[in-house]
This record gives C-alpha cells, sequence and structure tokens, in this order.
C-alpha cells in the first residue's frame, strides 16, 4: 500500500467516525422502519413524522418506495425491505443501505400498504428533507412538496433552504412554499401579511385554495386583507377562464372534426347515406390497438412511434374495408338513399358484432406515448398535450384533404366525377373507379381520426355509435359538399356547447346545440356554406 | 347515438331470437334455469362476464353431481341491451323453456322492464349488480349492493380516514345515479355538510369530452377545504373521464375519486398508474385474500381459458345468488317457486371475501363493505372492510321512503310495509 491510499483510508477513517454523531443525534430509522410491518395507517402516520425527524439522508429513497407500494416485510422475521418483482420471486434489498438482500419467494413476503393520507404525508416529509439536495430538480419539486402540503415543521426547514438558494426560479418557488408554511404557523401578523402578497402574486386556482383554507384561522385584520387578495386572484383568472373555454371549444371541435372529416367525403361529395362512418373510425382505433400490441411484444423502444405506424396502417385497413364496402353493396344502389342508409347500418352492426367476436366486448388499452401524456400551464389555463396534438393533427389532415382534392389528378377527376358524371365519363373518367377510390379515401381518413380518438375515448366496439351522430351533425350543419364548412361547423359547434355548458350542464347543452341546429337548417337548410350552382340542382 | 342503438338493438334481435341457442344438451332430468344477459348491443361490454360466470356457476355444480340428483342445464337468450326485449325474453324462458328460476339483466331498466313478468308468471330472478334501491319484489332477490352497502359506507371512509369537507356528486343522467345522489345529499346534509359544499354534476351516457368539468372539480377544490368526488358515472364515459384528470393532473392525494360503478374490467381498458390512489367501493375485488376467491379465480381462468381475465364484484353478487339458490332448492326438496321462496329466506352461503352472506326477509343479503384504491397494475387494494351490512332496501335518508319496509316472510309477506301506519303499500305498491 502506498502513502498516498494511507492517507486517503485515514481520512476516510477520520471522516466516517466524525460523520457517526451526526447522524446520531435522531435515532436510527432503522427500528422505525421495522416497526412498520405490523403498523396500521394511524401508527404508520406517526412513524413517518419519526423517521423524517431523524434527519437520516438515507431514509429519502425508503420512503419514496413506500409511497409507490414497494416496501414489503419479511413474514418469517418482520424485517422490512424494498422489494421488485423478478419473475415468480421478489428481489429484495435493504430499505436504508440499498444492499441486495437476495430474493424471496412472493408468498414469504407482505406489502405494506399505503393509502392516501400516508402518501400525502410522506410527500410532505419527502419535501422537507429533500430541500437541500445538490440537484436543482429535486429542489424545485422538493419545494412544490411542501407547498402543496402546507405544515408548520417544515417553515424552518424552508428557511434553511431559503438562506442557501442561489438558482432564482427554485428561491422563488421556496419563497413562496415558505408564504404557505407561515400562514399556518403562529408567527406575527406582520409576516403573515407579507406571506399573503407574496400567495396573491403566486396566482392561480391553488392560491385561492390555499387563501381560503388559511381563512378561518387567520386574524380578524387579515381576513380582509385574504378576502382582498381572493378577489384580486380571481379577476385575473377571469380573462383566463374565457380563454380556457375558447381552449376547450377549439379542442372539442377538433374531434368533431376528426370524427367528421371523412363522413365529408362518403357524405358531403358523394352525398351517400354512410350508417358505418362510425365503424370506420372504430376500425381505425383497433387497428391502433393491434399496432401497440405487436409493439409491446417485439419491440418495446418504439412504443412512442406507435401512434406514427399505426396512421397508415388504420388508413389501409380502413381504406381496403371502404373499397370492398363500396365495390360490393354501395355502387348498386347509388341513387336510392333509404336503401343505402338501411344497408350501411346492416353494414354496421356487422362491423360491431364482428370486432366484439374477435377482440371480445370489453375495452382495450391504448396507452398514450409519452409525449402526448400530462399537461402544462400557460398563463391561468391548463393545456393537456394529447388536446394539442390532436388539434394539430386535424388542422394537417384537413390541409392535407383539401390540397389532395385542389391540387391534385385525383382530386380533379374526384370533382368532375360529382359535378357532372356523364360529362366527366365522356372525357374517360373511369367513373365507377372514381367512386370506389373516393369512397374508400372517406373512410381511410375515418380510420386515421380513429387513431386520434383512441387516445382520448374507449376503444370498445361501441366507439363509433357515438360519433355518428355528431359526425352528420357537423357536416349537415357546415354545409354538404364543402369542406371549409364542415371546418367552421366543427369548431363552432365545438365552442357553442363550451360556453354552454358551464352555465346549463352538459346533458341540457347538448340538447340545446341540437335544437339550434334544428332552428338553423330551418332557416338554411343548406347550412353555413351552401354550394350554388348548377351542380346542386343536379 | 341512442336511436341508433335501439333501431339496432331491435334488428339484432329479430335475428337472433330464432337462433337462441341452449347451453347444454337437452336431457330428459335436468333442471334448466334462465340466464338473461346482453350478449350484443351496448351492455354486452359488461354483461357477456356474467353469462360466462353463470355458464361457469352451472358446469362446476354439475361435476358436483348437480341439484336434487338432476344436471343443470343453463338456457341463454340475448336480450340485446334492448329493455323491452327482456320482457320478452324473461317470458319465453319462464313459458316455452320452463326454467325453474333466471338470473340475468344489469341496468335498473331492464330489471324494471322485467318485474311485472316474473310476478305475473310467478318466478324467480336473481340480480347481481349494485342498484339505487326503493323496490323490493315478492319474485326478485337482489344479490348486488344496495346504497346503504356501497355509497354510505364509502363515503363515511373519505369523511373520517381522509378528512373531505367538500363533495362533488358527479354521475351520468339516469335512475341510479339520481337515486344515489339524492340518498347521498340527504346523508351528508344530515351529517352537517353545507348545501354549498355539495356539487352535483350530470352528464349523458358515453361522454367523452371532460376537460370543462374536470376544471369544475378542479376550482370547486380551490376553496381551501379537502374535496373528494363521488362518481355514480357508469360505463365506457369513465375511461375519458380518468384519462382526463391523469392528462389534467388531479392526483388521489389531492382530490380523491371514489366511483360505484368502476370495478376490473372497467379498468382493463386503461393505464392506470397515473390513477393510483383514487377508490372504489364494492363488496368483493379481485384481489381479496380467501380460500374462495382464490378458488374462485382458478375456476374462472381455467373456464375461460384466459388467465388474464378479471373477476369482478358482479360475478360474486352471481356466485352467492346461484349458490343460495341451489342450497334453498335442496332444502325444499323441489324447484317449485313457492317452496323455494319460502326456504331461501335464512339461507347463508359463503362469499368470496372470506365470510357467509345470508338472504334477508327483504330478498336482500348481508355482505360487507371494501373500500379499494386503485393501483398500478389495475387491482385494488383493500384499504377498509366493514363487517357485513344488510342491504336496506327503503332508504332510511329520503323522506318518503324512510318508514318503508319489506319483509317478504309469512304472515307479513310485503314489500313496502309501513311502520308509521301499520299498514302494505304506499310508495311502489
Amino acid at each position: 500500500m502506498n502513502p498516498k491510499k494511507l492517507l486517503q483510508t485515514f481520512l476516510i477513517l477520520i471522516l466516517s467516525a466524525l460523520a457517526a454523531p451526526a447522524f446520531a443525534q435522531g435515532a436510527d430509522p432503522k427500528p422505525l422502519f421495522n416497526q412498520l410491518a405490523d403498523a396500521n395507517f394511524n401508527r404508520a402516520e406517526e412513524l413517518i413524522s419519526q423517521i423524517a425527524a431523524t434527519g437520516d439522508p438515507r431514509v429519502v429513497s425508503a420512503l419514496e418506495a413506500f409511497a409507490e407500494g414497494d416496501l414489503y416485510f419479511r413474514k418469517s422475521d418482520k424485517a422490512v425491505f424494498i422489494a421488485k418483482a423478478a419473475g415468480s420471486n421478489v428481489a429484495l434489498t435493504d430499505a436504508l443501505t440499498g444492499e441486495s438482500a437476495g430474493d424471496a419467494p412472493k408468498a414469504a413476503v407482505t406489502k405494506i400498504r399505503v393509502n392516501n393520507n400516508l402518501r400525502r404525508v410522506i410527500r410532505s416529509a419527502l419535501g422537507g428533507l429533500t430541500l437541500l439536495s445538490p440537484d436543482r430538480a429535486v429542489r424545485l419539486s422538493a419545494a412544490d412538496a411542501v407547498l402543496r402540503s402546507p405544515s408548520p415543521e417544515n417553515l424552518e426547514l424552508v428557511e434553511a433552504a431559503l438562506a442557501k438558494e442561489t438558482d432564482a426560479e427554485v428561491k422563488t418557488r421556496m419563497e413562496e412554499a415558505r408564504a404557505v408554511s407561515l400562514l399556518s404557523s403562529d408567527r406575527s401578523v406582520e409576516e403573515k401579511r407579507a406571506a399573503i402578497e407574496t400567495i396573491r402574486n403566486y396566482g392561480g386556482r391553488d392560491a385561492i385554495g390555499i387563501l381560503r383554507a388559511a381563512y378561518g384561522s387567520a386574524d380578524a385584520s387579515l381576513q380582509t386583507e385574504i378576502d382582498a387578495a381572493v378577489a384580486s386572484i380571481e379577476g385575473d383568472l377571469a380573462l383566463w377562464d374565457m380563454a380556457q373555454n375558447v381552449w376547450y371549444g377549439l379542442s372539442l371541435g377538433s374531434v368533431l372534426l376528426l370524427a367528421a372529416i371523412g363522413l365529408a367525403i362518403t357524405f358531403g361529395v358523394m352525398g351517400i347515406i354512410n350508417m358505418a362512418h362510425g365503424e370506420m373510425v372504430m376500425l381505425g382505433a383497433y387497428s391502433t390497438f393491434v399496432v401497440q400490441e405487436l409493439i409491446r411484444a417485439n419491440a418495446p423502444g418504439l412504443f412512442d412511434w406507435s401512434l406514427a405506424i399505426a396512421l397508415p396502417v388504420a388508413f389501409i385497413v380502413t381504406g381496403a374495408v371502404g373499397l370492398v364496402l363500396e365495390r360490393g353493396v354501395i355502387r348498386f344502389l347509388y341513387g336510392r338513399p333509404l336503401e343505402t342508409l338501411l344497408a350501411t347500418w346492416g353494414v354496421s352492426l356487422i362491423l360491431q358484432q364482428a370486432i366484439r367476436s374477435i377482440f371480445g366486448p370489453t375495452n382495450r388499452e391504448v396507452g398514450n406515448p409519452s409525449w402526448m401524456s400530462g399537461s402544462f400551464g400557460l398563463g391561468g389555463m391548463t393545456v393537456t398535450w394529447n388536446r394539442l396534438w390532436i388539434i394539430v393533427f386535424s388542422l394537417t389532415i384537413f390541409f392535407a384533404l383539401l390540397v389532395l382534392l385542389k391540387r391534385s389528378a385525383f382530386g380533379l377527376q374526384m370533382r368532375a366525377v360529382t359535378q357532372n358524371r356523364r360529362m366527366a365519363s365522356s372525357m374517360g373518367i373511369r367513373t365507377p373507379w372514381i367512386d370506389a377510390f373516393t369512397f374508400a379515401l372517406g373512410s381511410g381518413i375515418a380510420g386515421i381520426a380513429g387513431v386520434a380518438l383512441s387516445q382520448i375515448d374507449n376503444v370498445s366496439p361501441n366507439l363509433g355509435q357515438s360519433y355518428i351522430i355528431d359526425s352528420f351533425m357537423v357536416v349537415v350543419f357546415g354545409g354538404v359538399g364543402n369542406l371549409w364548412g364542415t371546418l367552421v361547423g366543427a369548431m363552432s359547434l365545438g365552442i357553442l356547447n363550451k360556453f354552454l355548458e358551464p352555465s346549463v350542464g352538459a346533458v341540457l347543452g347538448k340538447i340545446l346545440v341540437l335544437v339550434l341546429i334544428i332552428l338553423f337548417i330551418q332557416k338554411r337548410p343548406r347550412g353555413l356554406f351552401a354550394l350554388k350552382g348548377r351542380a346542386v340542382e343536379a | 347515438m341512442n336511436f341508433k342503438a335501439k333501431l339496432g338493438g331491435a334488428l339484432l334481435a329479430a335475428a337472433l331470437s330464432t337462433t337462441a341457442f341452449h347451453g347444454a344438451f337437452a336431457q330428459e332430468d335436468t333442471i334448466k334455469i334462465g340466464v338473461l344477459h346482453s350478449l350484443s348491443g351496448t351492455m354486452a361490454i359488461s354483461e357477456t362476464t356474467l353469462k360466462d360466470a353463470m355458464l361457469m356457476l352451472v358446469e362446476e355444480q354439475n361435476k358436483k353431481g348437480g341439484v336434487l340428483g338432476k344436471k343443470l342445464e343453463a338456457v341463454v337468450v340475448d336480450p340485446a341491451s334492448d329493455w323491452p326485449l327482456f320482457a320478452e325474453k324473461a317470458r319465453q324462458l319462464i313459458s316455452q323453456d320452463k326454467v325453474a328460476a333466471v338470473f340475468g339483466c344489469w341496468t335498473s331498466s331492464s330489471r324494471k322492464s322485467v318485474l311485472p313478468v316474473f310476478e305475473e308468471l310467478n318466478s324467480i330472478l336473481f340480480y347481481p349488480v349494485q342498484y339505487e334501491g326503493e323496490e323490493s319484489s315478492r319474485n326478485i332477490f337482489y344479490t348486488g349492493a344496495a346504497p346503504n352497502q356501497q355509497a354510505i359506507p364509502a363515503v363515511d371512509y373519505l369523511a373520517e380516514t381522509e378528512g373531505v369537507e367538500r363533495w362533488v356528486l358527479a354521475g351520468t343522467d339516469y335512475v341510479y345515479p339520481q337515486t344515489t345522489n339524492k340518498i347521498l345529499k340527504a346523508y351528508l346534509m344530515s351529517k352537517g355538510v353545507a348545501e354549498e359544499d355539495i356539487m352535483i354534476n350530470y352528464t349523458p351516457f358515453g361522454h367523452s369530452d371532460w376537460q370543462t368539468i374536470v376544471t369544475d372539480i378542479k376550482n370547486f377544490g380551490s376553496a381551501g377545504k379537502k374535496t373528494a368526488v363521488v362518481s355514480t358515472i357508469n360505463g365506457d364515459a369513465n375511461v375519458p373521464f380518468y384519462k382526463e384528470l391523469a392528462n389534467q393532473g388531479v392526483k388521489a392525494e389531492d382530490i380523491p375519486v371514489v366511483a360505484f360503478s368502476v370495478g376490473e374490467e372497467e379498468l382493463a381498458g386503461l393505464d392506470t398508474a397515473p390513477l393510483v390512489g383514487h377508490l372504489a367501493a364494492w363488496n368483493y375485488f379481485q384481489s381479496v385474500e380467501s380460500e374462495a376467491n382464490a378458488q374462485f379465480i382458478e375456476q374462472w381462468h381455467a373456464f375461460t381459458k384466459n388467465d388474464k381475465r378479471v373477476t369482478n364484484d358482479p360475478m360474486e353478487a352471481a356466485y352467492i345468488g346461484f349458490n343460495a339458490w341451489v342450497k334453498a332448492v335442496e332444502a325444499a326438496g323441489t324447484t317449485d317457486t313457492d317452496a323455494v321462496l319460502d326456504s331461501i329466506i335464512g339461507v347463508s352461503v359463503p362469499n368470496l371475501s372470506g365470510g357467509t352472506s345470508t338472504v334477508m326477509p327483504n330478498h336482500h343479503i348481508t355482505k360487507p363493505v371494501l373500500i379499494g384504491e386503485i393501483q398500478a397494475d389495475g387491482q385494488f387494494e383493500v384499504v377498509q372492510e366493514t363487517p357485513p351490512v344488510v342491504g336496506d332496501e327503503w332508504s332510511d335518508y329520503l323522506p318518503d321512503s324512510k318508514d318503508l319496509i319489506a319483509d317478504w316472510r309469512k304472515p307479513m309477506e310485503c314489500g313496502n310495509f309501513n311502520v308509521a301506519t301499520g299498514k302494505c303499500g304506499g310508495k311502489g305498491s
């Protein structure tokens, strides 16, 4: 051993000797953890605060595991471990040191139960413990945790952390957390007044909740300040609530647009009353499910790409079904709307029952890729990622379809056939095939709408039924045969719905929208954007 | 969508009525029982499972030698989620197929549709789903939970353990949520909850855009008091509701949601990781640790040849109802309706949560109430279990039913006896 190493070892020895008494200030958390084995929920709550009070940094990961439900005790000796499933066994690691303690059969360990209340207590305790973490992100989430579960015990910890904090954002959050904890403590009125000001600047719904919670126990002079602060936050939020409502309306509108856009082609352009349209959407959703199952089984790494892969698959599957449907059934029924309605209806029932027989009647789980989960705050608004992407997606499809119809040869032929079939035929266009491919295109688009809708709705055989009425409503309201009408119709119905909902409720709101549409159709039978010219009369 | 479902149901029904299939080979010496669950239409999602469970129970009973020395034969019909068709199919089962008893129905509408048929033709129905109460029939046994066996203990748990003071009662707009919420509101107000601390919200069937409502719930929850949501949202609408909750970041630690219609089956279509801690109240969870349950799950997996199939509360209710009927028939020595109605009262059979359930004179049963929290694997973990509770058909918290009781034993034999006036009759007669 060289002298350098000797020195190192020596230093480590001294350091550990110095460190040991530091841990001894609080009790050793190990026996406290082992007591969790036969504690009920109330006892566990006491134990958690005692464990947190030891201040031992090693308890952080153990408490995190407890909140996750990964803490188990061994039946033979009631020793507490963190357990992870490893095949038919569980792999045990020591709760405090993280050292492996070998495997054990599942039957030999029992899970230590945790409920919402305990999770809350653990979150608050962890917040206090990790305020001094060297990792900026951990400190930020610790401050958040303290902010969300105010307790006077955390006040001194926050103040200590605040004194050392250098990062501006974390510092602001800690000041807010300090203000929240201070309100529930027994500090002076002046300090509390300053705290109210800080929370008022923090703003948002959470701030209102925090202030109202403090209202009851507050000094009379503070109560008026709290009232003023709440009123001022509510004033700020009023405009944001309006924006939020418009956003929800656009989001609902984009879902309506997605559901209706395929129908805008099969019904709007071709004039087929296609009751099986909803089932095309459903088939698209099931295609997504199958694609995701294959990816889960064979290439889990690609999961975030599953929707991108599902799009062409859904388009081809539903497009093919649409093609077969047109060639097999609908082409014999052109010009006979009632028969078309009944036949496509029958087809929709057959498709539903077929899916029910193949995949079973229960819902299937279609996962959200990570980029479609969660939300972010935008001022006083909450924007969820899945809704944002669905709006982007529906508009993309809409404009792609517009370009296809207006700028491609296929689109030109399609328009020619729908406007004047005989003349188009004389010009050498094979009208039957144009019909078939137009119908396939409409069905394929319904299929890719299904991919998007699988992210927000059930994937069950009944999926299509819930969209068919809405789709017809949008196409008729917007004006048959006009894609722009479908866009404007969907968005205005969405926004109308969302402005009615808060005041009259969802049930009455839906009824009112239907009544308004009926009245509107009385006045303008051809919808918002009526087609003009000879084609209409034909 | 409703008219389509109806017409669709009617079309399918027409197609299927001629092909109603029979469960086993017709034998001379068999006792027939009817299975009346929708296998197509909107309710197939829930009811198909119960049909399978009944077939499994019949198969198991036949392995044990059947009933009264005869084999059981299940007659399965499909009422296609169409309420009037339920009555027709029930009539067919009783009059043509001569079944000894019928196990079936899911929605209250379907039960109300068949009730007069069972009373007129004097047969027996076992109804295995939680319901709103306010009913008692001589010919129906309610083995699912009444409101006091599900809703009230759940609210008590939230108030006591989580300290909830503000309540959102959210439901689908039909009879079960409306009645349950009426009872819950009366109960909460009797416990001193102020009217402005209760928000009631109804949504249409299959509602899929929950953005506004989840925001409303968040706003309602920012009044500085602990808030919880009591959900009677039905069936398909739950998946988008929970997805929206997860996406908007409503955590169970902040605003817990306790549901009465969400079980293992409904969670099968969801990623439950963001939902850990939200609650459900039932009388049975698949995760319950008992010998009877372990055996039941094993039989179910073997019967369905799929070890991923989950079990749920209505299956347990069907299990209890079926076994109680078997025991009553053996005691009576006949399948005759009147004799069985007499002998079944007081019959005790094991339930799946490790205890026994007894059929009470009001045609409801005793069972414990379990409160469970959703886990990341789609199962529930029991956080509270009550002692067995007797199902209360007429709620004590509604002014026009608090004086009513049901007792089908002789000599009273009354489903709506008014203890205040001492007369049989009144509401529900």
